[in-house]
């Protein structure tokens, strides 16, 4: 597979970067912090106000490297796209795919399965090591999954497989809490909440899912596919729908870091800034704990069941979206999602 | 009539779906020998023409044949007295793959001058020797019924199966193409079971 580039994160305020020669420069208060050779680079995240020149944004368009600008509380706010890049009858056969209630379902039945397992696979390992009232709680949820799954082998209706992935969510998520083993009065969720998450688990996951996001967008365009036609997700303007198609099989991946960071206490409660009314953010500081982690877990080599070879599990979000891609050319009967294990 | 790549002819030969990856799904990956032709036709495309030998000689010149559809750039075009000499320079192999492709060369070439061009050579970067391959009446046609079948490919937007064989080992599209996925339809079939199938419980 081909070599997982870094991602240069930004996330002080007033940080300037420019293009200088074939590095990009960072200077912070006039004080050149970092040279980085684009050649290594495969993506920049931004967060907050941290300015980019012309010229360092339009090669970054060329070379169809991605630019991703963050909000600084984190939230995605937009991607630097270059060129139309790939190929249109991949494009064609995806939007036919997108009209076919048949293949449609086929393939979000593929995602949800794999979610389902991904879970509840996280759900059986962490209940392992869980005391006695944890575990079972944590393996009666796993149960459920199992029935679900059992349940949506036999679905062919978007809608009931879409209802199968709502309540194998909740199944999941109602027990979420019990896989958090330090201060969990104060850092554990009940159940999952967003737009403002409402806990410090919750704002983590969140904060990682909008890195993961941008990650799986940037495959999607990497391969040529239109990142907005989902077939899970339903279109609506502005939502891109096929990334977040193509997250499901890697949350819990990610919640599983998420996890680790809590039970490890590498992110703990002074990394989050609690706002009046009850929403809660990861600061800058908590920030940096998570992108370093979040990198580190990229290069972690992972077994692709699909391709019987090992890669960085950075790159999965690449590889299902060629899978997809040769799926949707008619090379694979079905979609391979992504098994963990 | 769908135009074809002269470049597309020794992808062809060498693998049908390499072909299809380049020529009709429009991807083309690079790796270590992708940009170490590259390099070396960096120096051949320099577009000059010298004299070497009394004999002309052009570089990177633009070939095509209306009556075949196709086009490219040949690496080196010798204009010698008795008629163009095309030579190719070639990083990999000079067997049978690169003999397709420098045939295409001399029926645009004959098209092009008017002139019968019997034979031409490929240049092996590796060796730093020339092989002379001669245009006889059987590769000319393989030639022309290769290109007729790209065309075809293209046209109906096909994309044949990946060989999965140790052709792939160095192939530079190995990545888009996927070949053990989608040349190892049965292992996928099995993976597709076990979606849906619980493993044994770990809990």
């Amino acid at each position: 597979m081909r070599e997982l580039l870094n991602t240069l994160f930004v996330q002080t305020e007033g940080a300037y970067l420019s293009l200088d020669q074939d590095t990009v420069r960072v200077e912070i208060d006039g004080t050149v912090k970092l040279r980085a050779p684009l050649l290594n680079l495969g993506a920049i995240v931004v967060f907050g106000r941290v300015m980019l020149t012309p010229a360092l944004i339009a090669r970054c368009a060329v070379d169809g490297r991605s630019v991703v600008w963050m909000s600084s509380t984190g939230r995605f706010q937009g991607r630097l796209e270059g060129p139309v890049r790939g190929n249109v009858l991949l494009r064609r056969a995806q939007h036919l795919a997108a009209l076919d209630e048949t293949r449609t379902a086929r393939i979000a039945r593929q995602i949800v399965a794999a979610k389902i397992q991904n879970s509840r696979q996280l759900l059986l390992r962490v209940g392992r090591d869980s005391e006695a009232e944890d575990r079972n709680r944590l393996a009666m949820a796993a149960a459920e999954l199992a029935d679900i799954l059992a349940r949506l082998r036999a679905a062919t209706e978007l809608n009931v497989i879409r209802g199968l992935e709502g309540e194998a969510a909740r199944a999941y998520f109602g027990v979420f809490g019990r896989m958090v083993r330090v201060d969990r009065e104060e850092l554990a969720p009940d159940g999952r909440t967003r737009r403002p998450p409402r806990d410090r688990t919750n704002a983590l996951l969140s904060f990682l899912y909008a890195l993961l996001r941008g990650d799986c967008q940037g495959a999607l365009e990497g391969v040529g596919l239109d990142p907005q036609v989902g077939f899970l997700h339903s279109l609506r303007p502005g939502r891109p729908a096929l990334a977040l198609d193509l997250m499901e099989e890697l949350r819990p991946s990610v919640d599983r870091l998420a996890l680790a960071l809590i039970n490890r206490r590498q992110i703990r409660r002074e990394h989050f800034d609690l706002l009046p009314g009850g929403a809660v953010y990861l600061n800058e500081a908590g920030r940096k704990v998570v992108i370093v982690a979040y990198q580190e877990r990229k290069a972690e080599e992972v077994e692709h069941r699909a391709l019987k070879e090992k890669v960085a599990w950075g790159l999965v979000a690449h590889v299902q979206a060629r899978l997809l891609a040769r799926y949707l050319r008619g090379d694979l009967a079905e979609y391979p999602p992504y098994l963990a294990r | 009539m769908e135009e074809v790549l002269i470049s597309a002819i020794e992808h062809w030969s060498y693998c049908e779906r390499q072909c299809a990856l380049i020529h009709v799904e429009g991807t083309f990956e690079e790796n270590v020998f992708t940009i170490r032709g590259a390099i070396a036709h960096e120096r051949v495309h320099s577009g000059e023409i010298t004299v070497e030998h009394g004999v002309r000689v052009v570089r990177g010149l633009p070939i095509w044949s209306d009556r075949l559809g196709i086009h490219g750039v040949a690496d080196v075009v010798e204009l010698r007295p008795e008629g163009p000499y095309p030579v190719e320079h070639k990083v990999g192999p000079t067997g049978r793959h690169a003999a397709l492709q420098l045939c295409a060369q001399a029926l645009c070439l004959e098209e092009m001058f008017g002139q019968a061009v019997p034979r031409g050579a490929l240049y092996s970067h590796g060796t730093r020797r020339r092989v002379e391959v001669v245009f006889d009446a059987a590769l000319r046609a393989e030639t022309e019924a290769a290109i007729a079948a790209i065309r075809a490919m293209i046209e109906e937007g096909r994309l044949p199966p990946a060989p999965n064989d140790r052709r792939c080992r160095h192939c530079a599209q190995r990545d888009v193409c996927l070949p053990a996925a989608t040349g190892e339809p049965a292992r996928l079939r099995a993976l597709q079971r076990e979606l849906f199938t619980l493993p044994p419980d770990e809990g």
